[in-house]
């Protein structure tokens, strides 16, 4: 059967080879023709919630402020993620561009890129070339300036209030919302906070245009993704696809023959089982994901990658609410105790019970989502948790 | 050693003396002295005007702002789901062996700290370590012991 993945080279294919051109030539546009054509392209945001990239950028233009930050969040910490390592690398001034063409929509003075701390072996590299686009952005008269900054191991500092709360040099502890970003955010001050991979897209779609963009993926996934995918795969590794496809497809193309199950968009991601490969669409239709892609054969058990999962969130968790600091600890407990057959097996379904108030009373996205891998994987491996 | 002042005289310089120049300056310590100790945290309190306890409060809230002495060398294992599927346990045998310390602990001539830590974005190329800065990604046992040795002779 014809394969329906199609594989894409748009962000690694340097179409925008001479970035700083690319600014140049948007500094000429008025930004809310350059808004409203982001909006038209669909694009939605590249970390994984998803929201659509233009609709922010309008909502920040509207603020009146008269300071207003651009946010560039590099700090990638999803397990099973690594796309946005590969594009700072190899296309950082596309990112940047992308910041100082929004910089230019809202009227951003300063721009931040929050970089988690295992990736300071860049930092060199990368504040290098940042410092020399300062420069250029000067010369074209934009009047913005980014910088860096570095995480210091701490999974929640990708959720966007206690990454502005790291950087102000406090716990990364994250806030109440609303407010949104948009209104209240870095400083207190409006701001726009997107992932390195929806910059580069936002560059992009300025420099060819709406109309290419929206020649691939579906209705509600517009466009293509950088997927990292790793584990039982004979091809792991970096790759922009189209969006919109079957988890079927995409096993086709990178299982290793006896792939039992697909972990789409990391630990806080949904576990999908063979059975429901095939209608199961990657997107924002289906399973939305911010690219990580996790492979498992038959020889895996999915009790341990439960536990796994379970163990990164008890840890990662930042202890400020309760559904959350004890609602992660009580779940690995009770896996482990309905393992051991101290708990029987219709435990389980307390314990799903427990992940569901997590979804709705816990105060940021961590606590909301461990009910994904959780009930996903206790609903379709429930012999193998048990036994 | 570096003295805490110089340290905190160049961080203030390049980002000033407000908050935001906190976690820079956290780090910048830990780069040159390995951890935090008691006399660091009350010297950045003083310089950025807060009390120790903000201080202590958001250095512990980091993985990587150390309180407790640390070696020269940090080696930083990642432990999570795809390095624990392509062998994260033998790498930590191997270097458990090898420096005879266990993880979370430092070996007596403070060179080495052997600690685990979470993905590490290298998922496709696991096993991998952080030694400070630098990431050995496609780890095998022989190699992870090797590169501890050339750190040795360092
Ligand atoms: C616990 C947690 C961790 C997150 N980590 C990241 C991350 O590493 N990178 C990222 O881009 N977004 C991350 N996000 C999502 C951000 O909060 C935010 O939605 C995103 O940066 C917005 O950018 P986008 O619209 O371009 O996707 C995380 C969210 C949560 C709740
Ligand atoms: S849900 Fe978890 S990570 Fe988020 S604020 Fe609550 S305790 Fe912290
Ligand atoms: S799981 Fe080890 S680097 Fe991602």
């Amino acid at each position: 059967m014809e394969n329906k993945l199609k594989k894409v080279d748009l962000i690694f294919c340097k179409t925008c080879q001479d970035d700083i051109e690319v600014v140049r030539k948007a500094l000429q546009r008025n930004p809310d023709e350059i808004i409203n054509e982001i909006i038209d392209s669909g694009l939605k945001g590249r970390g994984g919630a998803g929201f659509p990239t233009g609709l922010k950028w309008k909502f920040a233009r509207a603020q009146q402020s008269d300071i207003k930050y651009v946010v560039c969040n590099a700090d990638e910490g999803e397990p099973g993620t690594f796309k946005d390592r590969e594009i700072l690398d190899v296309v950082l001034t596309t990112v940047l561009a992308g910041m100082a063409i929004f910089a230019y929509c809202i009227g951003a003075k300063e721009g931040y890129i929050y970089l988690r701390a295992e990736y300071n072996f860049m930092l060199n590299k990368l504040n290098a070339t940042v410092e020399e686009f300062n420069k250029k952005l000067k010369d074209l008269g934009l009047s913005f300036e980014i910088q860096i900054r570095s995480g210091a191991g701490a999974y929640v500092c990708g959720e966007e209030s206690a990454l502005f709360e790291s950087i102000e040099g406090k716990r990364g502890e994250p806030r109440n919302k609303p407010p949104f970003p948009t209104v209240v955010g870095l400083f207190g001050k409006p701001t726009v906070i997107n992932n390195v991979e929806t910059f580069v897209y936002t560059a992009m779609i300025n420099h060819l245009g709406a109309a290419r963009f929206k020649e691939l993926g579906t209705q509600d996934s517009r466009g293509s993704k950088v997927f990292s995918i790793s584990g039982d795969t004979p091809k792991a590794g970096i790759y922009e696809l189209e969006l919109g496809m079957t988890v079927e497809d995409f096993v086709k193309e990178f299982g290793d023959g006896d792939t039992k199950a697909v972990q789409v968009g990391g630990a806080s991601g949904h576990c999908v089982p063979r059975k429901k490969f095939e209608n199961t669409i990657i997107g924002f239709e289906g399973i939305p994901t911010g690219g990580s892609m996790m492979l498992f054969n038959s020889s895996r058990s999915m009790y341990n990658v439960l536990k796994d999962y379970l163990e990164f969130f008890t840890e990662e968790s930042c202890g400020q609410c309760t559904p959350c600091r004890v609602g992660c600890q009580q779940l690995l407990k009770g896996i482990e105790a309905v393992k051991r057959g101290e708990r029987p097996a219709s435990y389980l379904e307390e314990l799903k019970k427990l992940a569901q108030s997590m979804r709705i009373a816990a105060k940021c996205g961590l606590g909301q989502s461990v009910a994904n891998p959780f009930i996903s994987i206790v609903d379709n491996f429930k012999e193998e948790i048990i036994y | 050693m570096t003295d805490v002042q110089a340290i905190l005289e160049k961080v203030t310089t390049k980002y000033g003396k407000q908050r935001s120049a906190l976690m820079p300056a956290l780090q910048a310590i830990v780069k040159e002295k390995n951890y935090l100790s008691d006399e660091d945290i009350v010297a950045v309190a003083k310089t950025f005007d807060l009390s120790t306890a903000e201080v202590y409060g958001t250095a512990t809230f980091y993985t990587f702002l150390d309180t407790v002495p640390r070696g020269k060398y940090v080696i930083r294992v990642c432990k999570t789901i795809s390095c624990h599927m392509s062998g994260k346990d033998e790498i930590i045998e191997a270097l458990q062996n090898t420096l005879k310390i266990k993880v979370g602990e430092t070996t007596v001539d403070k060179k080495f700290s052997l600690l685990t830590a979470n993905c590490m974005g290298w998922c496709h190329k696991g096993p991998v370590m952080l030694v400070n800065d630098d990431v050995y990604p496609e780890l095998t046992p022989q190699k992870a012991i090797e590169i501890i040795q050339s750190y040795q002779q360092k």
